[in-house]
């Protein structure tokens, strides 16, 4: 018992990281319709950011408020270099160009920061937790809660304000939305803004976890890719329970199974989901189109 | 058909020429693996171009090959050429057990079943250590050798490989220019459309999967035994992305574009090596840069370049 707890707790913790990837993916591709293969890379960014940043020993918050920030601004560099002057090339261009950006930022990211892990302090005390006879470190929490704050504050923002009713729109019908005097463009780039922003929140707030490193975007980008996937790419609910999802059968499978093959057992997941549900667990089922 | 079996000889002659000068081994290596990227590129740029199906794990079919002509012969003595065999066998089946579900799934969906198991075989490789060696690697390889004949020489591999290359890339052109292959052209364009021509699109998507995970796997046998040393790091996601990189980047709609993306990509990094740290960061410009500014390609692309420069 003490056992799975234990496992559930750093099942949460990775799949909170997960789910914030996950979001980020979904943003993009509701207002792009392109898959984000850089995305892991935005992540990365917050970290290695977060590192610089407490080595100059600014103020914490400062510190995460710039790197989320910064990586927010550079979501938007990329969208107005290389996402919006090919945005009629077809899907599959698309993907390669940002394969091209997420190879890009890795190689300035080594250029800059090295290939050693940067080390960041832990933002809340180190002293692990005890409840119900398992162990939960106080960043654990902090990642919980911060994500739950994240995903609220976003659903509200989709829902409640104009700006995010309008996304919702473009997202929908984008030529509707444009008729109805939406304009599309700064939307979009709002879109690359806010997802960039938020994947770049969960590298700030694991970087004291996991540390920092040039190339830690790409397995964690894969994951919350799969998340996206999980529920359903349109989702922003299914991204987050996708996330979740993942994170506690991943936790769960290296407990019980194999520690060693627990980088593979995320995608036997979402592989079997795919052959049980192709259209993730709350996307809708398209019309084909003929 | 008759102008690629032209295109088909000059690149023979050009090929064989190129063995005949080169006395560098060095060079031998670097166009040893473009040759195996561009059999690989062959399958893929088939199942891509040709049917539209996007796959992004046919470096685990190319490990697939490597790792079982490794295992069979390093470590139970069998013949390169029966475990050639055996390794088409082992890539085969595995592509019918991730093909036949994963190819009812469309777009992005295909393309993340096939991400998946690719990493999946990938973690294998790496975690499998009694058989595959792990992480550190699978050593003792033995060369290839066929009728009595061993291949030792870089220069050796360079002739059979080209030989290889140029069947393969036949068989792929008449295929391609086949009712067959013009039904995949149907499919990439509408699905039902082909399916109301009486076509089984399913069994379409799966014959050209199977064809090109097959082509993956040959090249990773014979890359195997040309190395003589395999190690998980060789079969990674980025691997399988490198691969679509080079279809797409050459031109996704043709055969030759794609094997100039192989040439491109595979001697890209060797160039860039001149300018050590930067190399990737350049790598990452050139792929965007290309990518935006020929959106189908360097074949189509340059092609089209060279049109309107002759018109004006």
């Amino acid at each position: 018992m003490e056992e799975i707890l234990q496992y559930l707790f750093s099942g949460l913790t990775s799949g909170a990281i997960y789910a914030l990837i996950a979001l980020g993916f979904t943003i993009i591709y509701n207002a792009t319709e392109v898959i984000n293969f850089a995305q892991g890379e935005f992540v990365m960014l917050g970290a290695m950011l977060t590192a610089t940043f407490c080595g100059l020993n600014l103020p914490l918050p400062l510190a995460f408020a710039l790197a989320i920030l910064i990586t927010a601004l550079a979501g938007i560099l990329i969208e107005r270099l290389a996402i919006y002057p090919a945005r009629k090339a077809s899907p599959i261009t698309l993907i390669i160009i940002t394969i091209g950006l997420s190879i890009l930022i890795k190689g300035l990211a080594m250029f800059i920061w090295g290939k050693d892990p940067l080390p960041v302090p832990a933002f809340v005390g180190e002293r692990p937790i005890s409840v119900l006879g398992a162990t939960i470190v106080p960043q654990s929490i902090l990642v919980l809660a911060t994500a739950l704050i994240a995903v609220l504050t976003l659903e509200a923002f989709f829902k409640k304000t104009l700006t995010g009713k309008a996304m919702r729109a473009c997202a929908a019908n984008r030529l509707a939305a444009r008729l109805l005097g939406i304009k599309v463009e700064p939307l979009v780039l709002l879109a690359f803004a806010l997802s960039a922003a938020i994947s770049a929140l969960a590298g700030v707030i694991i970087s004291p976890i996991t540390f920092a490193t040039y190339d830690m975007g790409t397995m964690l980008g894969l994951k919350g890719f799969s998340a996206a996937v999980l529920g359903g790419l349109t989702s922003s609910t299914g991204a987050v329970l996708g996330g979740f999802i993942l994170g506690i059968l991943e936790a769960l499978a290296a407990g019980f199974l194999s520690s060693a093959y627990k980088d593979a057992a995320a995608f036997i997941i979402l592989i079997l989901m795919l052959f049980v549900k192709p259209e993730g667990l709350f996307g809708t089922k398209e019309a084909k189109k003929l | 058909m008759k102008k690629q079996y032209l295109a088909l000889i000059i690149l023979g002659g050009f090929l064989l020429a190129t063995g005949f000068i080169n006395r560098n081994d060095y060079y031998f290596n670097v166009l040893n693996i473009l040759i195996l990227n561009g059999l690989v590129v062959i399958g893929l740029s088939l199942l891509m171009g040709y049917a539209g199906q996007v796959s992004l794990g046919h470096a685990a079919f190319y490990g697939l090959g490597a790792y079982t002509s490794g295992i069979l012969t390093a470590k139970y003595g069998l013949s390169p050429l029966a475990a050639l065999l055996a390794a088409q066998g082992v890539t085969l089946i595995a592509a019918l057990l991730i093909g036949i579900p994963a190819l009812r799934l469309k777009g992005h969906y295909l393309a993340m079943a096939t991400l998946g198991f690719g990493i999946i075989v990938y973690v294998v490789f790496k975690e499998l250590i009694s058989l595959t060696g792990g992480p550190s690697g699978l050593v003792g390889i033995p060369p290839l050798q066929v009728a009595g004949f061993t291949f030792l020489e870089s220069k050796q591999y360079y002739f059979l490989f080209v030989g290889v290359l140029l069947v393969s890339l036949l068989l792929a052109l008449h295929l391609a220019h086949s009712p067959f292959g013009r039904a995949l052209l149907a499919l990439h364009d509408s699905e039902a459309a082909t399916m109301a021509l009486g076509y089984d699109t399913g069994r379409l998507k799966l014959i050209v999967f199977l064809l090109s995970a097959a082509l993956a796997g040959l090249a990773g046998s014979l890359y195997a035994h040309f190395a003589m040393f395999i190690s998980p790091m060789s079969f990674t996601f980025i691997h399988s992305v490198k691969f679509v990189t080079m279809v797409v980047v050459g031109g996704v709609a043709s055969l030759w574009g794609a094997l100039l993306g192989a040439v491109v990509l595979s001697l890209l990094p060797e160039v860039l090596t001149v300018f050590e740290d930067y190399d990737v960061l350049i790598f990452g410009t050139i792929l965007v840069v290309i990518m935006i500014f020929l959106p189908e390609g360097l074949f189509k692309g340059l092609g089209n370049l060279f049109l309107k420069h002759k018109k004006t």
